[in-house]
């Protein structure tokens, strides 16, 4: 189970997370929002090492994450995406899966100065995963194209590829739904869904109400660096105190 | 077809010397030789994970005098003072990558300048050990069994092995999960992270392997040359490499043998058609029209238009 207990983040005289506590329910969907500065991004950012808190600690099964670097914590099987699209620019959607699955392989340097036969037989069923997690996206028909000529809604499909491609055990997202149109989310959410099934457990940052409300078994809600409420998503979406500091007056309809 | 062009160089190669009597143009393909392997080492580093060394003259330099200096002062053979030239410059390649754990462009650069200044002035200055500015003459050539490899033909297949041995060291580096963890680094550092490579072994481990085949040079360099002074520590060699790299294609398998070889014959074709100031205003022309029109490189420009005839 991902825990996070305590975490404190604060930039100079700013503080982004106060005394944040919430832990993630193995095999669930779990999305934290909040209004822009909550410090979603920021809590996220701590828990994958790409910032050192201040405070507190992140642990994994009991074991802590805290001041690893983030590859290290990427090989205890906690993987992230980016909020902005983020994909290896100049290799193929084919190659940018197969450099996902880093962690998947495991050749050393003499090995593969070696070139031992086992070497070879490594390297096909690693191009075979490949292929098969770019069919699980639905971008087989964009395997040879270079990522960065894919459209944007397509780029963030292969960002999603390349980090199931890790094999993570939690994988969080942020912001998956971000500038895609309203089919291309209802494809993401129904990706997000079918990955929770296989096991994996999903923390995800997301703006849009219908996406997190359709998808998620739980809800964290943050607010000025404090998580103010959290539950299922009928009952956060009754919580008097989300509405009010929150989804403001009108949220009733949303 | 691949395969009939790859036997016909292969050929070419390996006849070279019986076709090429003329013993100063065999000198000019030994030197070529010896910067493809230079040129390769560079590569691994700009052309796969993006970094900028240009202090590579310093390794070259490391391996020279290393290989000189064992086999002049302890009188160790050839065949130990190549693999410890390159073990030496690999030592230096990772105090160097461990020096640049947290540095990236711009700073590694100014990191491996200043690298290079330094072990250039204790070329300068230690004078008991080097011999100073004078330089230490009289490198043996190296001795195979009986026989001495003093000739030009002997040196050209010394070399020609080299050269395939470091190629084919660069192709199974760059075609493995090590060489797309470089590329990663090169593409997106964050990302690369993310999907757990750590990023700064590879780097450390990819600019040993760049100083040791760096070195490796070098010591072919001493061996030929037979003599070593604080002129291979010079940045035109440094520059020489990046430019070759560049010319011929970053970040590709056969760009640096390429560029390798253009930038080797070219200045020696030139400096037979003109005067001095001539040759180095046709260079410079010619680099501006090569970035200018082919700003990847050559050999990915005809990549691409072979790829398009089909």
């Amino acid at each position: 189970m991902l825990a996070v207990e305590n975490l404190a983040v604060r930039f100079g005289g700013v503080t982004a997370l106060e005394r944040v506590s919430f832990a993630v329910r193995p095999g669930s969907i779990t999305s934290v929002i909040g209004p822009n500065g909550a410090g979603k991004t920021t809590a996220f950012n701590a828990i994958t090492g790409y910032l050192r808190p201040t405070g507190g600690r992140v642990t994994y099964d009991g074991a802590a994450l805290t001041g690893l670097r983030p590859s290290a914590i990427a090989r205890r099987g906690i993987v992230r995406t980016f909020q902005k699209t983020s994909v290896f620019p100049t290799l193929s959607v084919h190659d940018n899966v197969l450099t996902g699955l880093h962690l998947r392989s495991s050749a050393g340097f003499f090995a593969v100065l070696a070139g031992r036969r086992r070497l070879a037989a490594e390297e096909r069923a690693l191009a075979a995963e490949a292929a098969d997690m770019v069919e699980f996206v639905g971008l087989t028909h964009r395997r040879p194209e270079a990522a960065s000529a894919l459209p944007y809604g397509e780029q963030r499909l292969v960002e999603l590829a390349v980090a199931l491609a890790a094999r993570p055990r939690v994988l969080l997202l942020d912001e998956p739904g971000a500038g895609m149109t309203g089919a291309e989310k209802l494809v993401v959410s129904s990706l997000i869904r079918r990955v929770r099934d296989q096991g994996v457990t999903v923390l995800l940052v997301e703006h849009d109400m219908r996406m997190v409300m359709g998808i998620s078994d739980t809800v964290i809600v943050l607010n000025g660096g404090r998580v103010i409420a959290e539950g299922a998503p009928a009952a956060i979406q009754a919580h008097p105190e989300v509405i009010r500091a929150y989804l403001g007056a009108s949220a009733g309809s949303a | 077809m691949k395969r009939a062009v790859g036997a016909l160089g292969a050929a070419a190669l390996l006849t070279l010397p019986l076709w090429l009597a003329n013993a100063y143009h065999l000198h000019v393909v030994i030197m070529a030789g010896i910067f493809t392997i230079l040129a390769l080492s560079l590569n691994l580093l700009l052309g796969y994970t993006g970094q900028l060394s240009l202090g590579h003259a310093a390794f070259f330099g490391i391996g020279a005098y290393t290989s000189a200096l064992l086999a002049l002062k302890l009188g160790w053979p050839f065949w130990l003072g190549l693999p410890s030239a390159a073990a030496l410059a690999g030592v230096a390649g990772w105090a160097i990558g461990r020096l640049a754990l947290k540095v990236r462009g711009a700073y590694f650069v100014l990191v491996t300048i200043s690298f290079a200044g330094v072990i250039s002035l204790v070329s300068l200055n230690w004078i008991e050990l080097t011999n100073g500015p004078l330089g230490l003459p009289g490198v043996p050539a190296p001795e195979l069994g009986p026989w001495s490899l003093r000739t030009k033909t002997a040196y050209y297949y010394l070399v020609l092995v080299a050269v395939a041995l470091s190629y084919a060291l660069c192709r199974r580096l760059v075609r493995s999960r090590i060489g797309r963890a470089l590329v990663a680094l090169r593409e997106n550092e964050a990302l690369a992270e993310s999907i757990g490579v750590d990023v700064t072994h590879y780097l450390v481990l990819v600019t040993v392997v760049s100083a040791a085949m760096a070195g490796l040079g070098g010591s072919l360099y001493a061996h030929y040359t037979r003599f070593v002074s604080p002129e291979v520590f010079l940045f035109t060699y440094t520059v020489t490499m990046v430019i070759m790299v560049v010319a011929g294609g970053k970040g590709t398998l056969a760009g640096p043998l390429v560029g390798a070889v253009l930038f080797t014959v070219l200045p020696e074709a030139l400096r037979a058609a003109a005067s001095w100031q001539w040759q180095m205003l046709a260079y410079g022309v010619l680099l501006v029209a090569l970035v200018f029109f082919l700003p990847r490189g050559i050999v990915p420009r005809l990549a691409a238009a072979l790829a398009d005839r089909r």
